[in-house]
């Protein structure tokens, strides 16, 4: 098993072992909040949650994109209904988390499996536009939510608890929970993509009919690995809820299915260390330079546009090509 | 319902989907041509807007803004399209999508800090600022009935060039089969300069039309641009018969819905939930009506390639 | 020896004390400064740093550092920027938002967070009432006040039949509702269009079909320039009064212009109302940003009012919350509407106006005060609040 993982994933000459770069990111991670220690302060830590958050959400599109070809522009509404059932479910009283949490990933999960099955009979700018319009109405609906907020949004009282321990309520706490649900979702996406599934969804994006020829159902394998990016999703989206205390419709917006894709490329398609550092990248350059200036659109829109046109294969592409040009001397 | 709504909704409604029209035409072209996904579309015709208002103040006259803006938009949307665009034709979709997702964000800001971010008015010509009486009580704006007749002539315009000019059949054949018509010794690159000016210049051309009655503000082309793509799925990507049809469809679609929702609603439940959720419904209807039409017809109703 | 160690501790925290009354005062500014309706935003700050300079830099004796944060009208967005402002800049104030969406996802972390957050806009009905907070205080309104305005002066005007628009969310639904409560008479329609909605040609024709005395509308922004000018276009000025909240106000005239000559707003202050330190502040405005204030820059100045006579009256020592809740409570301040107190619920006490839009001599367009409606007026959810 070992040895097809590896050989599954090509290798470009001169690059560093298999796994580096994530243990390299993980172990980063981990540390953060030591580090935020002698910083002083939570901030550090509650930002760092937030892109950790929004990596597992990335990672979820990542199978979706860079695997499967799949372009969703409806991302996002997973993610907000993952949060609103935290939200609705805690206007009702149910506040612990082992309650919420498989609500949430059903939840998400089972609007995946219904839109999944109109959406997968189409391709290419159809198969984005029609994820779109399932992302707008999920917007659409929560916005026509009076009882709940509606499109001022809902304030949850307090995070939820595990197995009744306020556990969550700690920044540091809830930092490594978070951490500890990425290295979850990163690691079973891994184990997926290298998998005989994830060949098939992979092999499918190369050659659908090529695929289909020696007997797999596309369509079938497609649902299915749409219906696991919905629910990572949704577990996103339960996270966020917890970590703003906070859920509006602002969650399901194209706008933010959009900023998940930028992530997704930014970082380097088809490769779920680049899904994480895309988000990473993608937060961290706008709370830097929103801090410089209020400008700051103006000067990140030409810069998303420069990455698309020169520095194709995202960070991570040009990090490679970088490591291959000072191996080559 | 007093048929006088009726009558004054459906011609809101057609000139909702004339609008509509004169967006989804360019960008269905260059989709249709070129396979390229212009999300930046839209601030094309938020510039026509903008750029309308900065000539209005310099000339005082619309009739030179419009013409200047309209040169302008094309000057602009040439530009775009031999700096940036040309390269990224071979690319695939997401390429396109995340660099005008790019240009959506510079130039968002750009107008903003270049004409301010309160919103800007343009004077309507004052021959067609008057109203016209449908009915007792009711007048209809000229204006608006202007951007009707006007949307409905460059449909009739474009109708000839694409059907019976040369460039047409060229256009045709392009969204039909690009890499065909380029080994039968056309210019290609020339073929999609035109389209992509052409589509640039009729978006802004929209926006400059629509300024009188909604404000010019930064971020103005966003919900057109929405509701822009859905009108060139239904009709089917390449089509401009598809997109006349579809964004006349969606304009009465979403007026309509718009006007009678909560009306239909009251029917079968309360007023007060009515009000709230009938606008929520009536915002998806044409997201519902997308989704149908794709169920049953995975490429649109007039889809331009393999036919 | 003891004498000593006493002496050394007085020096020590006096010392302190003055180390912290030469330290900056953080303040930071959350407020809505991109997309269409970034121009109240930049009201908000623009009040609030006029305010500021005025005092030569300081407020209650100590100097300032403003941090501005955008908040993108994204309610997850601002709570992250003001979690930044609370626990990464360390300011004793935030002050902001413009929306009551935002407000209420950033009540808890600024609070919570150990600062005090003056709003000097978003004053919605919640927290006025059961989930008033101490650290929260307003110096604009509670929102039903103003809506209240017209729904009072068509009611005392003898207007029949009114038709009522609002965008669909709180703000909107509140708005109707503060209209509805003093007005007795009949409501031919009352709709709710989506937030943002730009073009109203359905509801126009609904409006005319209706044939009302007068409409009342809330549409705040983009959405009231374009309703103002649709509204003139479809001939229905002529025939119909026009009464309104937020949506013909210094923001959006620049753009309307002429087309709202003669609309009737509520408000609780206008440019022209006539005491020295408005006046003063409407030309310094004027003079400084090229526009006429609104409501958005007048209640941001007064937050910084407030900020400098609380904190002069507990000498620059902000870390005692107690005693600079009680001085702000004080409201001892010159506040550019005249008459101002705050109400156990700290929301303000104050007097209300029926506004009309006129245009100045030099072209500029504005409200003016056509009459008092509301004097010393108290929000009805106090009654509500914890606090006494």
């Amino acid at each position: 098993m070992r040895a097809s993982l590896a050989a599954s994933l090509p290798r470009p000459r001169g690059a560093l072992p298999a796994g580096t770069l994530p243990a390299g990111i993980f172990l980063v991670l981990a540390l953060l909040p030591i580090v935020a220690l002698f910083t002083g302060g939570s901030y550090l830590v509650s930002l760092g949650s937030r892109v950790m958050i929004f990596a597992i959400a990335a990672v979820a599109l990542d199978l979706l994109v860079g695997y499967g070809a799949l372009i969703s522009f409806g991302h996002a509404a997973f993610v907000g209904l993952g949060a609103y059932a935290v939200g609705i479910l805690s206007a009702y009283g149910i506040t612990d988390a082992l309650v919420s949490l498989p609500v949430a990933l059903a939840v998400s999960a089972a609007y995946a499996f219904l839109t999944g099955v109109v959406c997968l009979r189409t391709k290419g700018v159809y198969f984005i536009m029609i994820t779109l319009a399932f992302g707008q109405m999920a917007f659409f609906t929560a916005s026509s939510l009076a009882p709940f907020g509606g499109d001022d949004g809902l304030t949850i009282a307090a995070r939820n608890t595990v197995a009744g321990f306020a556990l969550l309520r700690n920044e540091r706490a809830f930092y490594y929970v978070v951490l500890f649900c990425l290295l979850g979702t990163y690691l079973f996406c891994r184990a997926l993509v290298a998998s005989r599934f994830g060949r098939v969804v992979r092999g499918a994006k190369e050659n659908p009919v090529r695929v289909a020829t020696i007997g797999f159902d596309v369509y079938r394998f497609q649902l299915a690995t749409y219906v696991i990016a919905g629910g990572l999703a949704g577990l996103a989206g339960f996270l966020l809820a917890n970590a703003t205390e906070f859920v509006s419709p602002a969650y399901m917006s194209w706008q933010r299915s959009g900023e998940l894709i930028v992530m997704v490329l930014l970082g380097g398609l088809g490769s779920l260390d680049g899904a994480i550092i895309g988000a990473a990248a993608y937060l961290l350059t706008e709370e830097w330079l929103s801090g410089v200036t209020e400008h700051w659109k103006v000067i990140f829109g030409p810069v998303l546009v420069l990455i698309v046109l020169f520095a194709r294969g995202g960070l991570l592409g040009l990090a490679s090509a970088l490591v291959r040009r000072l191996g080559r001397g | 319902m007093p048929s006088s709504l009726l009558v004054v909704q459906i011609l809101n409604g057609l000139q909702l989907g004339v609008l509509l029209f004169l967006i989804a035409a360019g960008l269905t072209l260059v989709f249709g041509v070129m396979d390229f996904i212009n999300l930046a579309h839209g601030v094309q015709y938020m510039l026509g807007a903008y750029l309308a208002v900065a000539f209005y103040s310099l000339t005082g006259s619309f009739l030179a803004a419009l013409i200047l803006a309209l040169a302008a938009t094309l000057v602009f949307g040439l530009l775009l399209e031999f700096a940036i665009f040309r390269h990224l034709y071979d690319r695939d979709h997401l390429d396109h999508v995340i660099a005008t997702f790019g240009i959506i964000l510079f130039l968002n800001h750009g107008v903003k800090l270049v004409w301010g971010a309160a919103p800007l008015s343009l004077p309507m010509p004052e021959l067609f600022s008057g109203s016209v009486k449908l009915a007792d009580g009711l007048l209809y704006p000229v204006w608006r009935l202007v951007v009707i007749a006007c949307g409905l002539l460059v449909a009739v315009l474009l109708y000839v060039l694409v059907a019976h000019t040369r460039i047409g059949m060229l256009v045709r054949a392009g969204a039909n089969n690009a890499a065909m018509v380029s080994a039968l010794g056309v210019n290609i690159r020339r073929l999609f300069m035109i389209v992509f000016g052409f589509g640039a210049m009729l978006a802004g051309f929209a926006g400059i039309m629509i300024a009188p009655i909604l404000s010019v503000e930064p971020g103005m082309g966003d919900t057109v641009l929405i509701l822009a793509f859905v009108v060139i799925v239904i009709g089917g990507i390449g089509s401009i018969r598809g997109a006349f049809l579809a964004a006349l469809l969606i304009g009465l679609v979403d007026t309509l819905g718009r006007s009678f929702s909560v009306d239909i609603l009251r029917l079968v439940m309360e007023p007060s939930p009515a009000r709230t959720v009938g606008p929520a419904i009536a915002s998806m209807l044409i997201y519902l009506l997308m989704a149908v039409v794709l169920y049953i017809r995975p490429s649109g109703l007039f889809p331009a390639k393999g036919r | 020896m003891k004498r000593l160690v006493l002496l050394a501790a007085v020096a020590m925290s006096l010392g302190a004390t003055g180390a912290q009354a030469q330290e900056k005062l953080k303040i930071g500014i959350i407020a809505t400064l991109s997309g269409p309706p970034a121009v109240l935003g930049q009201q908000l700050r623009n009040g609030f740093n006029l305010a500021v300079k005025t005092l030569d830099g300081k407020l209650g004796g100590r100097e300032v550092e403003i941090i501005v944060a955008d908040d993108e009208l994204k309610p997850d967005l601002a709570v992250t920027k003001v979690k930044a402002l609370v626990e990464r800049d360390k300011v004793e104030f935030v002050v902001g938002p413009i929306f009551s969406n935002v407000l209420a996802a950033i009540m808890k972390p600024v609070t919570e967070g150990g600062a005090i957050l003056i709003s000097p806009n978003a004053g919605t009905s919640n927290f006025a009432g059961k989930e008033c907070n101490a650290n929260f205080f307003v110096t604009s309104y509670q929102n039903d006040q103003v809506f209240a305005v017209s729904g009072k002066h068509a009611q005392d005007s003898g207007i029949k039949k009114v038709f009522l628009m609002a965008p669909n969310y709180q703000a909107g639904k509140d708005a109707l509702a503060g209209f509805k409560a003093f007005f007795n008479g009949e409501i031919v329609d009352e709709v709710y269009v989506p937030l943002n909605q730009l073009d109203f040609s359905a509801e126009l024709a609904k409006i005319a079909a209706a044939k009302p005395d007068a409409i009342y509308v809330f549409l705040p922004g983009g959405m009231g320039v374009n309703f103002v000018k649709q509204f003139r276009q479809a001939g229905l000025a002529a025939t119909t009064t026009f009464l309104s909240t937020f949506t013909v106000d210094e923001s959006t005239l620049p753009a309307q212009q002429d087309a709202a000559l003669g609309f009737f707003g509520g408000a609780n202050w206008a440019p022209d109302l006539d005491n020295p330190q408005n006046k003063a502040f409407v030309a310094a405005y004027e003079k400084e940003f090229g526009a006429v204030p609104a409501t958005y820059a007048f209640q941001s100045y007064d937050a910084a009012l407030l900020i400098d006579s609380a904190v002069r009256q507990v000498k620059g020592n902000v870390t005692d919350r107690e005693a600079l809740r009680a001085a702000m409570m004080k409201a001892d301040f010159k506040s550019l509407r005249g008459n101002f107190k705050f109400n156990t619920n700290h929301y303000p006490i104050q007097d209300f106006y029926l506004v009309k839009v006129a245009k100045r001599p030099d072209g500029k367009f504005e409200t003016q005060i056509v009459k008092k409606v509301f004097e010393n007026y108290a929000d009805p959810h106090a009654k509500d609040c914890a606090m006494k």
